[in-house]
């Protein structure tokens, strides 16, 4: 076998799978783990030793989607044979459905304001760091460190100024409370990194199209945004993340109408027992849409993170 | 097509004073080089010509219309950039009808014109090709065609053969000056490489440190350079200098080297004082019957012909001379220049001193 400089040794590529597989392996194991509580009964999600066999059910998604009450015997003997699956489900328990649980309308909220600030942060990041790469901006480098200083203290050492404020502007528990805080918490982390992406595209692209007749604002959308869209991505994916399961203040300032479910999903446990499944149930689906979300742009966010790291 | 007028044009970059009143007129139709070193302005001129910079003063008349401060957009001129600027996330036939459709141009009419232009360029076959993968001499076809896709009223090309390899760049500016001679386009070129110029150019404007130095016909230019500048930017090897201390009267014919009268052409104003003998090495010959004496210090074998450099009392000088000449180092030789050929400077200033030769030619900018 020849000694390649760029090719590693076939015990390197082993080493490398070992190291990989290992991590993938204690990164996964926790989410696997709520996965499978999801679909464990109250029993076997508390049993010891843990079970890894179980007989699945669907127990904790139905109490997670209902509210329950306990019903007496002669109840039961009323309501007759069940209508449904869920209803066999939880008239198994002793309990009959008593209406839907707030958890949809949370979950909701979550895809409302996660969503919808991550759109934003974007619209304004993209055209905030196309100005403070493009244009003779005054101040430009005290500027940009400013807006990079709103990231420098955890965001709920401003908490109490923040709930003031907002209950003085009566934006306390309202989705535009929400969508503005969570876009202003991540628009300095949108301005650096696509500030950074649109760097790197050449301005020559914007000068042709400018020659070619477009004004600055259409060169900007059809020429700039499209080249843009690996940066925009990845960095859309952060923002959504953090807004996703951002916790402390969704606690603090939402309560009724635009509660999100990261506070929600804490409140299951108090309403029958201590109801495990039905927790796992509600974070397994919390993960999805920035699963999902992530996949659909994890091709641009591997070209993203590593993007400028190389001049080509 | 059009006339472009160039009249006291300035640039700064804050501090940094890139352009110094540049006066210059490119008339319809010329192939017209921006000739200089890099840093001297030339690529500045052209972009405040484009209107991608804006003049810190002077004016700009594309067909007799000021428009310094009009915006890229509206001066109907195409621009061909060194690194093509092709946009990457369209095809090859999509970047060149990209200017029809911003003018809203119909489908059918765009895609006529499409075809038409790829077939001038001989790039029929790749119009649906993604770029990326396109060759430097293909990429720099899909440019051209972009830019002479909407009949422009001028063609501005910064180094645009600049990305290319040697051998094809040599390709490509035959190919670039067949396509102006048969659209017969105004077209204002930048480049730092001399030959590139003299090759393709109609006129040239040779710049430095954001001054013009000299507007003219490429041989008017190499004959008679108008400052030291210009003599050593032009021309492989450039023009000897003999630096001495002498005077020529007005009209007078010859001065004296280390006194040995050499004639030089007719000068108009004379002069006197530190001055520089400027001669190509061309016109150097070597006489061994010859008064002025110089020694060979080394030889340069270039086929046909052979470069000599030998140690003069004024400096050293490059003789370009027939490879068949028997010549060894260290050889004590005469010297011999045709004197039609000579230009004197003055030694402090730098500027060709007016002779019956150079006298209109000399145009400044």
């Amino acid at each position: 076998m020849s000694f390649s400089v760029t090719e590693p040794t076939k015990g390197t590529k082993w080493f490398a799978g070992i190291l990989v597989i290992g991590y993938a392996c204690i990164t996964l194991v926790p989410l696997l783990w709520i996965i499978a509580t999801g679909f464990k009964s109250p029993a076997d999600s508390i049993a010891y030793p843990p079970v890894v066999v179980f007989e699945p059910t669907l127990e904790g998604y139905v109490n997670l989607f209902t509210e329950r009450t306990r019903a007496t015997p002669d109840m039961l003997e009323a309501a007759g044979e069940p209508d449904t699956w869920y209803d066999a489900i939880v008239q198994e328990r002793g309990t009959v459905i008593s209406g839907p649980s707030r958890y949809g309308e949370r979950f909701l909220n979550s895809v409302i304001i996660g969503f919808g600030s991550t759109f934003l942060c974007m619209v304004l990041g993209t055209m905030a760091a196309y100005a403070f790469s493009r244009f003779k901006v005054p101040l430009k480098d005290d500027l940009l460190f400013f807006i990079l200083s709103t990231r420098m203290m955890p965001p709920i050492a401003v908490a109490i100024p923040i709930f003031l404020m907002f209950r003085n502007l009566g934006l306390n528990d309202t989705h535009l409370g929400m969508i503005l805080l969570y876009t202003a918490v991540n628009l300095s982390l949108s301005v650096w990194l696509l500030k950074g992406f649109i760097d790197e595209i050449p301005i020559e692209y914007e000068e042709a199209a400018l020659i070619d007749g477009y004004t600055r604002f259409q060169a900007f959308y059809k020429v700039v945004l499209p080249q843009a869209a690996t940066g925009i991505a990845s960095t859309a994916i952060f923002c959504l993340i953090f807004a996703w399961n951002e916790y402390a203040f969704a606690v603090l300032l939402t309560s009724g109408t635009a509660q999100t479910a990261p506070p929600f999903i804490p409140t299951i446990i108090g309403t029958s027992g201590k109801d495990w499944p039905a927790v796992a149930a509600g974070a397994t689906i919390f993960l999805v849409p920035v699963m999902v979300f992530t996949i659909l742009l994890r091709k641009h966010l591997l070209r993203g993170i590593t993007f400028g790291a190389v001049r080509k | 097509m059009a006339q472009i007028r160039i009249e006291n044009v300035r640039k700064d970059f804050g501090a940094f004073n890139a352009v110094k009143s540049s006066t210059f007129t490119i008339e319809d139709g010329e192939f017209f080089m921006l000739l200089g070193p890099s840093g001297c302005g030339k690529t500045t001129t052209l972009r405040m010509m484009a209107g991608l910079e804006l003049p810190t003063s002077g004016e700009i008349y594309i067909d007799g219309e000021e428009v310094g401060m009009k915006p890229a957009s509206q001066r109907d001129i195409a621009f061909v950039f060194q690194m093509f600027a092709l946009y990457p996330h369209m095809n090859v036939g999509k970047n060149i009808s990209y200017p029809l459709r911003s003018q809203g141009m119909p489908k059918a009419a765009v895609k006529k014109k499409v075809d038409e232009i790829a077939e001038i360029l001989g790039i029929t076959d790749i119009l649906n090709k993604p770029v990326g993968g396109l060759s430097g001499g293909d990429r720099q076809r899909v440019a051209l065609g972009r830019a002479i896709v909407r009949d422009p009223k001028a063609f501005f090309m910064d180094e645009p053969l600049g990305a290319l390899d040697a051998e094809f760049r040599e390709h490509m500016s035959e190919e670039l000056r067949a396509l102006h001679d048969r659209m017969n386009a105004t077209t204002v070129y930048v480049t730092h490489d001399q030959l590139e110029a003299m090759q393709m150019g109609d006129k040239i404007v040779v710049m430095n440190h954001g001054v013009v130095e000299q507007f003219g016909v490429p041989q008017d230019i190499y004959d008679w350079p108008a400052t030291k500048f210009v003599a050593q930017f032009i021309g492989s090897p450039p023009m000897n200098f003999l630096d001495f201390q002498g005077m020529i009267g007005k009209g007078g014919t010859e001065v004296q080297l280390n006194d040995i009268a050499l004639n030089v052409p007719q000068s108009i104003d004379g002069a006197n004082g530190a001055m520089s003998f400027g001669i190509r090495p061309e016109h150097v010959r070597l006489d061994d019957s010859a008064a002025y004496r110089g020694r060979v210090k080394a030889t340069e074998y270039l086929g046909t012909t052979q470069i000599v450099t030998l140690e003069t009392a004024n400096g050293d000088i490059k003789a370009r001379v027939a490879s068949s000449d028997k010549v060894n180092v260290g050889d004590q030789t005469g010297l011999t220049f045709d004197p039609r050929t000579i230009t004197l400077f003055d030694a402090d200033t730098g500027a060709a001193l007016r002779s019956q030769a150079n006298e209109g030619v000399l145009i400044h900018g």
